[in-house]
């Protein structure tokens, strides 16, 4: 199991690595589909089958499809992807590197035991009680989230008010 | 990375931790599904040229072999033998790898699928995943990127069109197909396939008035998802030539025309183990038929085991004649009646429908 575990997340990494490093948008979608499949292999190994099964649905088969979509009816060609500027690439890195501070430090301080499989039962039971006990708010907050951003892209997307 | 050691390991954990008789009873099953699959898309394509020929007064191929059963054979070799022409225009990568792609799931989603009880001790099903359901619609969900990859690696704007189309058709009728078999859950409260076959054995659940609203979402959402008409939009004919497909050829289009007949095999599948009792004989219970001998399970031939494989088998091709009596009955939808089809009519039913359920449920208790 540990050398699947190093399998899915070597892969995964590597993917993830040339999402960014790609020129090509559908290319780099076809990856970010991967590094989704990888992270529901490390799942399966964590004997998470739902949040696995979850990841690839929702993920890789509705969320990437609508990106691709919308990728190819603006139709970037690569040539005319502009040559990497230097302010945004400072600003990318500094990011990226305030990121991976910020998770070393909560990994550091974190009581879960690092790549052990979970001793709670993650079935549907569990995390749907979860969801509607403790994290209800939350869970309700995050719809309405998602409502007032489809509302707004209905707004933006209307070519003239009335 | 991957030394010689290092899989060999892999493999001998593998055994260990299942054993050799398991490993090699998948394996067994995964061989035997796989063709029977395969031989019911070729021969599926042959019942619906000959149906489609009798519903149009026609004779239909029957010059190859007996009444024209060995036609499927005649079509594999045409497609294998023809030249494999790549058009110059074309995205050479996603081009070859959009009909793998389409594929590929069509055949994954049909290892969930319960297809018969026990035969000689062995449960009839390739992987008994407690999210049964929820795996194939993942997996399902993922033939999408074979068709609009297809279409837009081609360079060419029907093929395009037909990409497009088809993506927005699929997001559309995912969301009513997945709400639609809530109720299912609700009363059996698995999502564990052969616990949900297991759960029909005194009463199908289509004879449930809540399920067969459900039962009807399904059968429709199933036929949008599945691209065939009344929904075949992304590659309806008139319009965009031949949709996604328009510049493929030999046995390239081959892979995409084997993906939608196995997709409708497996929805055909997926509707007889959900409402119509899976592999269970009508009227007959299932302890009146194969427990007497179960002791001698393991040992004995059991015919018993392939009356329920034949019943599933039975069932699944009626479904499969639906499908294709409605596809040569029922004229195309247009785009929009379709999007409002799916957004306006079937999503608030389904969703009425779980609240119904749900209220039934509380009274019933």
């Amino acid at each position: 199991m540990n050398l699947l575990f190093y399998i899915f997340s070597g892969l995964m990494l590597l993917c993830a690595a040339l999402v960014v490093a790609n020129r090509h948008p559908v290319t780099s979608a076809m990856l970010l589909i991967l590094v989704f499949f990888f992270m529901a292999g490390l799942f399966v190994l964590l004997e998470a089958f739902f949040l696995a099964v979850i990841q690839v649905l929702v993920y890789a088969g509705a969320v990437m499809v609508l990106f691709l979509f919308v990728m190819m009816l603006l139709d970037i060609r690569s040539s005319q992807i502009r040559r990497q500027n230097a302010p945004a690439m400072l600003a990318g890195l500094s990011v990226g590197f305030a990121f991976w501070v910020e998770f070393w430090l909560i990994l550091r301080h974190s009581a879960l035991p690092v790549g052990a499989p979970m001793n709670f039962d993650a079935g549907i039971r569990p995390i749907g009680k979860l969801l509607f006990s403790e994290f209800v708010l939350p869970f309700e907050i995050t719809s309405l989230l998602l409502l007032a951003a489809l509302v707004g892209v209905v707004l933006l997307s209307q070519k003239e008010t009335r | 990375m991957m030394t010689e050691p290092m899989i060999a390991g892999l493999w001998t954990d593998t055994v260990s931790f299942f054993g050799v008789h398991a490993v090699a009873v998948v394996l067994l099953k995964i061989a035997v599904v796989l063709f029977a699959l395969l031989g019911l898309v070729s021969y599926t394509v042959l019942a619906e040229r000959r149906i489609s020929a009798f519903i149009q007064d026609r004779l239909g191929p029957n010059r190859v072999g007996w009444f024209g059963l060995l036609q499927p054979v005649a079509d594999s070799f045409k497609f294998l033998l023809k030249e494999n022409v790549m058009p110059a225009h074309v995205n050479r990568i996603y081009y070859v790898l959009a009909p793998c792609i389409a594929l590929a799931p069509a055949l994954l989603t049909f290892i969930v699928i319960p297809f018969g009880n026990t035969l000689a001790g062995e449960p009839m099903v390739i992987a008994n995943l407690n999210v049964g359901v929820l795996w194939m619609f993942s997996i399902a969900s993922l033939g999408v990127y074979g068709i609009v990859l297809g279409g837009w690696a081609s360079n060419s704007k029907y093929p395009f069109l037909g990409g497009i189309r088809s993506s927005a058709q699929m997001i559309s009728y995912e969301i009513s197909m997945g709400l639609s078999l809530i109720p299912v859950f609700m009363h059996v409260g698995s999502l564990n396939l052969t616990e949900i076959v297991n759960a029909q054995s005194h009463r199908w659940l289509f004879l449930h008035p809540n399920l067969f609203l459900a039962f009807l979402i399904f059968m429709i959402s199933s036929f949008a998802e599945t691209n065939r008409l009344p929904f075949d939009l992304p590659e309806s004919e008139q319009e965009l030539v031949g949709g996604y497909h328009t510049e493929y050829g030999s046995m390239k289009f081959a892979l995409f025309f084997l993906a939608e007949y196995a997709n409708m095999i497996t929805a055909s599948a997926l509707m007889v183990t959900l409402f119509f009792g899976g592999w269970q004989v009508p009227f007959a219970l299932p302890e009146s038929l194969s427990h007497p001998v179960t002791w001698l399970a393991p040992f004995v031939f059991q015919p018993v085991g392939f009356v329920y494989i034949l019943s599933f088998f039975l069932k699944m091709l009626l479904f499969l004649g639906v499908f294709i009596w409605i596809r040569w009955t029922l004229p195309r939808f247009r785009y929009d009646q379709l999007m409002n089809l799916g957004w306006k009519v079937f999503l608030p039913m389904a969703l009425a429908n779980v609240f119904v359920m749900g209220i039934w449920m509380a009274l019933s208790v």
